[in-house]
């Protein structure tokens, strides 16, 4: 489908999209710096970016309450286009010529890759974590039998390394395939851009019924 | 710290050392109660009220001489009333006062995220600075002992500071000072370890062969000990840990885990510029969107035929 604006263009995310994934991009910067600022002694200086340690206590888990939220209303938008099929598999397989831009040796990509597929049942499952195991941690609200904090403080800390550490993946990844981070700012690729890395989805959407076609 | 004292030898979150010229070359301090000789006054939570400007809330009658219920913000020592029935069907009214135990490897200050809100003092005790407390807790996790409280009123951790402010000036904590049976006594700890081992000879002579020092091994002994007529069962004495330790879970959170998700996380930031220094971004160029044009346009074709 082609942006009647701009004729040159293809519509990849719609506004709604893009602000969904900025306020979940948004409130996982915040998230993760208060996070860490409580995590490790050598970053508790990123508390005065909170106004300090009280403050960064308080506001943490609202922060990550929030980021559930709207992570669960984008979820909801992309969910379907994030199924993981044999294609998929055949993608991660040959995962070598996905790094070294051998992008002609891999099958058809639809809307998504399955990379992005990983990073989102990754988000989802880490998110999932973060949300019970945080809940158990809020002295604020919550007092549970003290092995249960413990072991969820544990885990806490885990998925939030997994989340950050895919997160990293992510945004490189968008710096590293030009032009992701425009699609995600403006909402348009370049027809080129389509057909090279999400050929299937170019195909499916440029194909017979343009009507049809979905542009979220 | 409101007071410069330079003789800290632990400050959470911290990995520089902290100020500790300043040793403790006559020893470290201990308080030594002494259950047997305990009659459940509590004269001490009175002292330990007075001195520290403390006024708990009036709780209600459970069933117990145990007043208040349990150790809060506001009552940093307690009075655990436990009744027993020995082997020979007598009973036993074990009392023990309940408090912070100053562990030498505190459990609460390995936990705390926040720089210098907990503090160990060259003389073995373990302070909270609640001016450093953000509230969250992590101490209590922590803790062996379930000490530390989170006060409701302004979200700082609270427990029983072994009136570091008078040791500090050569006093004896108001506890000790309280005490009319002499069930509480305060010195270095190595008199304390010995008058202890006069005391326990002395139980074991008049039938409490099991007597013994509570001195657990496991956080590194504690600056507040117990004698035991049951040093065999500590748990006799409402729930006195027999083997406390910090909880491996506490370990790996605020230890090893620590330094290698920075690493780890280091290391990714870093795969990814490595990765643009050594194959570079994936664009697209022209021969792309001819590509792209041309599949329009055969997909455009079919749709105007009819």
């Amino acid at each position: 489908m082609t942006d009647p604006a701009r004729r040159d263009t293809v519509v990849r995310y719609s506004a709604d999209v893009r602000t969904n994934h900025w306020l979940v991009a948004l409130c996982f910067v915040l998230a993760a710096l208060s996070g860490l600022a409580l995590f490790h002694p050598a970053l508790f200086w990123l508390s005065n970016l909170f106004g300090g340690g009280p403050w960064t206590r308080i506001l943490h888990p609202f922060i990550g309450l929030f980021m559930v939220l709207v992570f669960l209303a984008l979820s909801a938008k992309v969910w379907d286009e994030n199924r993981i099929g044999a294609a998929d598999w055949q993608w991660l397989r040959q995962w070598r010529d996905v790094v070294n831009n051998r992008e002609e040796r891999l099958p058809e990509v639809g809307r998504y890759n399955a990379g992005q597929k990983l990073v989102f049942f990754v988000l989802v499952v880490c998110l999932l974590a973060l949300f019970i195991t945080g809940l158990l941690m809020w002295r604020s609200y919550f007092t549970l039998p003290v092995s249960l904090v413990r072991l969820a403080s544990v885990l806490h800390a885990i998925s939030a390394l997994v989340l950050i550490c895919t997160i990293l993946v992510h945004v490189y990844a968008g710096f590293w395939v030009k032009g992701s981070v425009p699609a995600m700012l403006r909402g348009t690729v370049t027809p080129g851009w389509a057909w090279k890395h999400h050929r299937a989805w170019f195909r499916q959407i440029t194909h017979a019924a343009n009507p049809r076609a979905r542009s979220d | 710290m409101p007071l410069q004292s330079l003789d800290i030898i632990r400050r959470s979150a911290t990995t520089t050392p902290s100020p500790e010229v300043r040793g403790s070359y006559a020893g470290t301090v201990a308080k030594l109660i002494d259950t047997t000789k305990c009659i459940g006054c509590k004269a001490c939570q009175v002292a330990c009220m007075e001195w520290n400007d403390l006024r708990d809330e009036v709780g209600t009658n459970f069933g117990s001489y145990q007043n208040p219920a349990d150790l809060t913000d506001r009552s940093w020592t307690l009075m655990r009333f436990s009744e027993y029935e020995n082997p020979k069907g007598d009973l036993e009214w074990l009392i023990r006062k309940d408090g912070c135990m100053h562990c030498a490897d505190p459990g609460c200050l390995k936990a705390c995220p926040s720089p210098g809100a907990i503090v160990q003092y060259s003389n073995g005790i373990v302070d909270f600075q609640e001016e450093n407390c953000i509230g969250c807790g992590y101490c209590v996790s922590g803790c062996p002992f379930d000490i530390p409280r989170i006060s409701k009123r302004d979200k700082k951790a609270y427990k029983c500071t072994l009136c570091s402010d008078r040791v500090a000036v050569g006093m004896e904590p108001a506890c000790i000072k309280a005490c009319p049976t002499g069930a509480l006594v305060f010195g270095t700890k190595e008199d304390m370890q010995e008058h202890a081992a006069e005391r326990i000879e002395d139980l074991k002579s008049r039938g409490f062969d099991k007597a013994g020092l509570y001195d657990p091994p496991g956080v590194g002994g504690t600056h507040v000990m117990y004698v035991l007529h049951h040093a065999d069962q500590p748990g006799l004495y409402a729930g006195l840990v027999a083997d406390p330790h910090i909880s491996a879970l506490v370990r790996l959170w605020k230890g090893k885990a620590k330094p290698l998700s920075l690493a780890i996380m280091a290391l990714t930031a870093l795969a990814g510029f490595f990765h643009f220094v050594r194959v570079g971004r994936n664009e697209v160029d022209e021969r792309d969107e001819e590509a792209a044009r041309a599949s329009l346009e055969g997909s455009r074709k079919p749709e105007m035929r009819p």
